[in-house]
């Protein structure tokens, strides 16, 4: 294995350096040493910057700003973040966790990238030294980025406001069968005034459930109230198949575990 | 290929190589300096069998680089017994049965290890947590866990 790695101090310099052929960011490795491991020659040197705002939380009263370098564990333990508790510990077992980066999990394909679900609920935006961009664009031009990617931000969700759900068939770790986050906001009489719901192995990255979105305004979450969004999780899915579950299967349960977060 | 210097505490002893840019802190171990108590499971990340503790946290060794160590404390099971005595939670996978082929004990105990640093006296659903990482070939996990309760029963006594 011919790798070579280079650390720069700052984003800038990184940026100039991936510009060159073979050369790959590195974040915490849990995907790209691995890839390297098993014997992907298309990576010949790993970037990586050790910019100290590429590692720092920021929490106001109303916006929270994630450096990407930033890993699942200081996510999960970080007093002001306990709502993305659930979410950041679903990523892998302690030792990922202790690795696997924030910048990462907006790469990583399905059936992984638990935690970049969560940030397209929370309609986060991804930041680079050129500016920002909605997470939904983002995501959809991943494949060709080139830019190192410095942090993800978004508004803080209501009390109660963000929900998040991971299926997986080994526990207490274990890939995902699928994984489900939601941000709703009701209105006085309990109505649900917003919603944006993020599917994770649902396609081969994250994507959002509009119908099941729009199906939802207006309705209270009871049984009856969330059956059209129920009967309509499910468009424009294509989920991936894989040795955890069939794109058949992952439909068919899609539903049911839509169900459980929406009445928890 | 050019080599680069790497340096770091490995067990409380300083240690300094020149290794190829790219390598694994899992190599690098054992091949460069000869500590083999990490094995080389799957290479993947999946096994937990080269885990390692770096300044206090549980990391997978076949996945991190030795440059992104320099300067990094980094415990290994094998520096845990002094002058010939067995660390608590030595004793206590003997103790248990929690050692078969032995391939997982040295990640499972550096995994319980950092459990009980932060936390003496965990539940069983914390055990079961903080091994998850970790695969088992042989045991069925149930002895490995309870070598972990054991252990931390054993510290509270001699801490009282
Ligand atoms: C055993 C195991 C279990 C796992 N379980 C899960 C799981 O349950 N859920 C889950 O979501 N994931 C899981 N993963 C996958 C992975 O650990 C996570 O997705 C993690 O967040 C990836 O981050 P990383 O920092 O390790 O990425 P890296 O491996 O460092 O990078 C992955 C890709 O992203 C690019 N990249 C990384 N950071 C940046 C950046 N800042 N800017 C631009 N490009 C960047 C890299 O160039 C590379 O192409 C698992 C992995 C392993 C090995
Ligand atoms: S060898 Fe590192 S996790 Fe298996
Ligand atoms: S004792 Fe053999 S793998 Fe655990």
């Amino acid at each position: 294995m011919a790798l070579a790695l280079h650390t720069f101090a700052t984003v800038k310099e990184a940026n100039a350096a991936l510009k060159s052929r073979g050369s790959r960011y590195l974040g915490g490795g849990t995907l790209v040493v691995r890839a390297a491991n098993e014997g992907d020659v298309s990576v010949s040197s790993l970037i990586r910057s050790t910019e100290p705002s590429l590692s720092s939380i920021a929490v106001t009263d109303s916006k929270v700003r994630i450096g990407a370098s930033v890993t699942m564990a200081a996510i999960a333990r970080h007093p002001d973040l306990s709502f993305l508790t659930k979410a950041a510990s679903a990523v892998g077992g302690p030792a990922v966790r202790n690795m696997a980066t924030v910048g990462g999990n907006l790469f990583a394909p399905a059936p992984y990238g638990d935690f970049a679900v969560a940030l397209l609920a929370l309609d986060a935006t991804v930041g680079t030294d050129d500016g920002e961009t909605p997470i939904e664009t983002f995501l959809a031009g991943r494949d060709t980025n080139r830019a190192i990617v410095t942090s993800v931000a978004f508004a803080l969700p209501k009390a109660d406001g963000f929900r998040f759900l991971k299926v997986s068939r080994v526990k207490p770790k274990g890939v995902s069968v699928l994984s489900i986050a939601a941000v709703l906001e009701l209105a006085g009489d309990g109505a649900v005034s917003s919603a944006r719901i993020a599917l994770g192995c649902m396609a081969d990255r994250p994507m959002r459930a509009k119908a099941a979105e729009k199906a939802l305004i207006g309705k209270s979450l009871t049984k009856d109230g969330i059956a059209p969004a129920l009967a309509a999780g499910n468009e424009g899915t294509s989920p991936i198949t894989d040795p955890i579950a069939s794109a058949w299967y992952r439909n068919e349960v899609l539903p049911v575990h839509l169900g459980r977060l929406l009445l928890t | 290929m050019a080599k680069v210097p790497v340096q770091f505490t490995l067990n409380g002893s300083e240690k300094a190589e020149f290794i190829d840019s790219g390598t694994t802190l899992l190599h690098a171990l054992r091949d460069k300096i000869g500590d083999t108590s990490p094995k080389g499971g799957c290479h993947q990340g999946t096994c937990g069998a080269c885990s390692v503790i770096i300044d206090g946290e549980l990391r997978l060794s076949c996945l991190t680089l030795a440059e992104t160590c320099n300067g990094a404390v980094i415990t290994t099971t094998s520096g845990l017994s002094e002058g010939g005595v067995l660390h608590p939670l030595q004793h206590a996978f003997l103790d248990t049965f929690a050692t078969q082929c032995g391939f997982c004990t040295p990640g499972m105990i550096m995994a319980a290890k950092v459990l009980l640093d932060h936390k003496p006296n965990p539940s069983r659903d914390e055990v079961v947590e903080a091994l998850s990482g970790n695969i088992c070939r042989c045991t069925g996990y149930e002895p490995i866990i309870q070598a972990v309760l054991h252990a931390a029963r054993a510290n509270s006594q001699n801490a009282a």
